[in-house]
């Protein structure tokens, strides 16, 4: 059996913080910095949302994913639904149809057992919809107090479409930002269902489902110009976007007036002085398309269901090297960050 | 200390007059309007509001006094161009601005 | 969204930037400075400098309450409510401002009960419903913020409340704009005066900078169209050889401020002899205190405080910068040992301050951008 080669850790922070669970640049730290190094080597290359696998000439690509959501249940979904949306959706940008799942559930001990029941229901259901087979799982529980009443943790194996070829590295200057619908409804409706912020809303929603559909459709229409996809969940759009910039160099300049986003979203980030490109997303992706297939790409997902409200919202130029940039009509402009943790209201 | 939006109130809390439902576009707060008790704002007026508080009541008209003189910026130097070609005018770029209304 | 959406059409924001050009002598060098920091982060996140001429030049103000707030206070803060049934109170812009042994946040993952409030009375509900904690609401902010606070505290005494006290850092604005204007490398224009919290003092306590010191002074909205008038408005006092005061945030600023406001902070708040700013030293008169008919609800002088002082590390320059004397890029520390994930000085720590809104948005820009009309 190989052995993988004993690289040095760059990782130098003394404890694990609640940031480095975040998706943004403290995550990226610690992947890069400890699990990269030990784990795949000395040159990992860019890290994506799925690993590609070879087994007998068949291209399989497989991911892992946890779920730490609290309130269990939101407008829109809870927390079942999530651990099977999002791994399907992470197979599915990685450009494959999601075969079949393996879920972990670590319990709290003391939960009550239809709160469970609601949850699994739920998963089964998402399943079907996402027609993704769940093959089998595990269970674990912990002392009271010791999980916030459960975690749960999926694996999930896909076939990789043909006519598709992703990487960072294929990203082209001219080349098209496909969004595939409003941002920021997941983050929003989450940080209202907490309670703690005393806000309503009645047509806010978490936006968690499949985009496997939509993703279909893309790479039959123009996979060949599909260079590079993500799902923007923790850390919004400006994360993922941050993150390709940084892999392939280039500079992502994002136009606001075509950015989709719902009026209850916009309101209550204006209130709570947030960014809507920084908030987590769990039923939409981001795909960088060549400017030839880009009008054909974007047709494709408009005529596809749940895929009426894409938008063409950037390209890709030289500048500014590895940094994402948002411009207005009127000709001024900002540089959009990785989130550093969980988005924060401010009042300042 | 500066982040305060503007917000429409839809109902005054019948169990204490203090409170009142705010919304804006679509998302609802319950907010105090201590700070406005010596002209307290009624259903349909907007409120300026920042941590939970009514500082002020935004004025309409003011708002649109306010457009009506952001669209008017550049138009009366159009004018005065224009004026100017017709060769009545003394060329002094002192012509420009004075008189305007506020 | 009405009364925002208006005042950012891009039709006009243009036109005011046409104007803005067309006012800017093209001999002289404009330094105008934006007290607020609420209109530095606008500035920045609307990029409104994309559409100035060079010669006319923004310089930030101290008007972060995040930022001035000493470490030693986040210190005292943090130390008060250690206590087991302690419940730590604060608005998200303090939950990442490091002290000496770390942020709330940080706190927060070693156990503390750190709770994320959007308004001082949501850290009065917080202790209607726990009522075996004492809930201790770590108040910071100018004169916008201090009435809500001070009206809080009205309503807790009425109530009784004995579980909630509030831990006051509210600091005025006035003290602070002297403090840069007797600032002996400050040359500046003008001021964009600070828009919200002028609807609680109004515009007259702005006078003396206008007649005493010859500054123009726009009181300011914070939609990029408001910001864009409030700077032809200064540049046209300004060619004119005018000094004054103007309210440009008509809608929302009354001239004589809010009584009712201004009452309660008066009922409730006291001012300090003197309080710290970070960055700019000792100020007298600068800070507000809870009154002693409120010493229940004061954690001051409820509980002990340890009065530490912590003092910024000689090499952070954040004193020159939130002066406006020197640049956020011009600091030795700033974007190697100072970046907004590790901030060594104040101005790193909030968002709105300049080095953090710098750097953020700012710093890696290109020098020219395309506009949307070429895509």
């Amino acid at each position: 059996m190989a052995t993988i080669p004993a690289a040095k850790i760059r990782f130098r922070e003394p404890q694990i913080e609640m940031a480095h669970g975040a998706g943004g640049k403290a995550s990226r730290r610690l992947v890069e910095g400890l699990f990269a190094p030990l784990l795949f080597g000395a040159s990992p290359g860019p890290l994506g949302d799925a690993a590609q696998i070879q087994i007998n000439g068949t291209r399989i690509a497989m991911t892992t994913d946890s779920f730490v959501v609290k309130p269990l249940r939101f407008p829109g979904g809870s927390i079942g639904e999530l651990a099977i949306n999002g791994t399907v959706n992470d197979l599915a940008v990685s450009g494959a149809r999601a075969e079949a799942i393996v879920v972990t559930f670590v319990l709290e001990a003391g939960l009550p057992t239809e709160i469970l029941e609601a949850e699994v229901r739920a998963m089964g259901q998402a399943a079907g919809k996402a027609g993704v087979r769940i093959a089998g799982g595990d269970t674990k529980v912990v002392e009271h107090g010791k999980a916030d009443k459960m975690y749960i943790s999926t694996t999930g194996i896909g076939r990789l479409l043909s006519g598709v070829e992703i990487s960072p590295q294929s990203v082209q200057l001219g080349d098209k930002v496909l969004l595939s619908g409003p941002i920021g409804d997941h983050g929003i409706t989450i940080l209202l269902a907490r309670g703690d912020l005393d806000l309503e809303a009645d047509d806010l929603r978490s936006d968690t489902r499949s985009v496997f559909p939509l993703v279909d459709s893309l790479v039959q229409a123009a996979g060949a110009g599909v260079r590079w996809m993500r799902d923007p969940t923790r850390g919004g759009v400006a994360t993922s976007l941050n993150e390709l910039a940084r892999d392939c160099g280039h500079g992502i300049v994002l136009f606001e007036e075509k950015i989709p986003i719902r009026d209850s979203v916009r309101g209550a980030c204006e209130l709570l002085g947030l960014d809507p490109l920084h908030i987590a997303n769990e039923g939409q992706f981001l795909a960088i398309v060549s400017a030839e297939l880009a009008e054909t790409a974007l047709q494709s997902l408009r005529a596809t269901p749940g895929g009426e409200e894409a938008h063409l919202i950037g390209e890709v130029r030289e500048q500014p090297e590895s940094s994402v940039l948002v411009t207005t009509l009127y000709g001024g402009s900002r540089i959009v960050d990785m989130l550093v943790g969980d988005p924060l209201p401010r009042i300042c | 200390m500066c982040l305060a939006i503007p917000g429409k109130i839809v109902e005054l809390d019948p169990e204490n007059t203090n409170l009142a439902l705010v919304d804006v576009v679509g998302v609802r707060r319950k907010v105090d309007l201590g700070l406005l008790q010596d002209e307290p704002p009624v259903p349909g007026d907007w409120v300026l509001i920042h941590v939970g508080f009514a500082m002020s009541k935004i004025s309409e008209a003011d708002a649109a006094d306010q457009m009506q003189t952001l669209t008017m910026l550049g138009e009366a130097a159009a004018a005065m161009e224009e004026v100017r070609g017709y060769g009545l005018q003394e060329d002094s770029p002192d012509q420009y601005g004075k008189g305007w209304k506020q | 969204m009405k009364f925002v959406d208006e005042f950012r059409s891009p039709e006009l924001i243009t036109k005011a930037g046409e104007e803005i050009r067309k006012l800017a002598d093209p001999s002289r060098h404009y330094r105008i400075m934006e007290v607020c920091g609420g209109h530095t982060h606008a500035i920045y996140r609307f990029g409104l400098k994309d559409l100035l001429p060079v010669n006319v030049e923004l310089i930030h103000g101290p008007g972060c309450p995040v930022c001035v707030l000493p470490m030693g206070r986040i210190d005292d803060g943090l130390a008060l409510a250690a206590e087991p049934n302690f419940i730590f109170a604060a608005f998200g812009d303090m939950m990442r401002v490091p002290g000496t042994n770390g942020s709330p946040l940080e706190y927060k993952a070693r156990g503390m009960d750190v709770r994320i409030v959007y308004s001082p009375a949501d850290a009065l509900k917080l202790a209607r419903n726990n009522p075996g904690k004492h809930v201790m609401f770590f108040a910071i902010g100018f004169e916008t913020t201090a009435p809500s606070t001070a009206l809080t505290l009205v309503r807790a005494k009425a109530e009784g409340l004995l579980n909630f006290s509030v831990f006051c850092n509210h600091v005025t604005i006035i003290p602070a704009i002297r403090a840069i204007l007797d600032s002996p490398d400050m040359r500046l224009d003008g001021f964009v005066g600070p828009g919200h919290v002028s609807t609680v003092i109004g515009c007259r306590p702005y006078d003396w900078i206008a007649k005493d010191e010859g500054k123009p002074v726009v009181v300011s909205g914070f939609e990029p169209l408001d910001i864009l008038q409030s700077i032809v408005m200064l540049l046209r006092q300004l060619r004119n050889g005018e000094a004054k005061v103007e309210n440009q945030y008509k809608r929302v600023v009354p001239w004589e401020g809010n009584r009712a406001a201004l009452r309660a902070m008066a009922e409730v708040f006291e001012l300090r002899p003197y309080f710290e700013w970070r960055g700019l030293g000792f100020i007298s008169q600068s800070a507000l205190k809870i009154r002693a008919s409120y010493a229940q609800w004061d954690s001051e002088q409820r509980f002990t405080v340890p009065g530490v002082r912590v003092t910024d590390p000689k090499a952070a320059q954040c004193g020159e910068v939130l002066k406006g004397v020197l640049k956020p890029a011009q600091c030795k520390l700033f974007g190697r040992e100072c970046t907004p994930e590790q901030p060594v000085g104040a101005l790193m720590v909030s968002s709105e301050g300049s080095c953090a809104a710098y750097y953020n948005y700012e710093h890696r820009k290109p020098v020219t951008i395309a506009s949307a009309a070429a895509f």
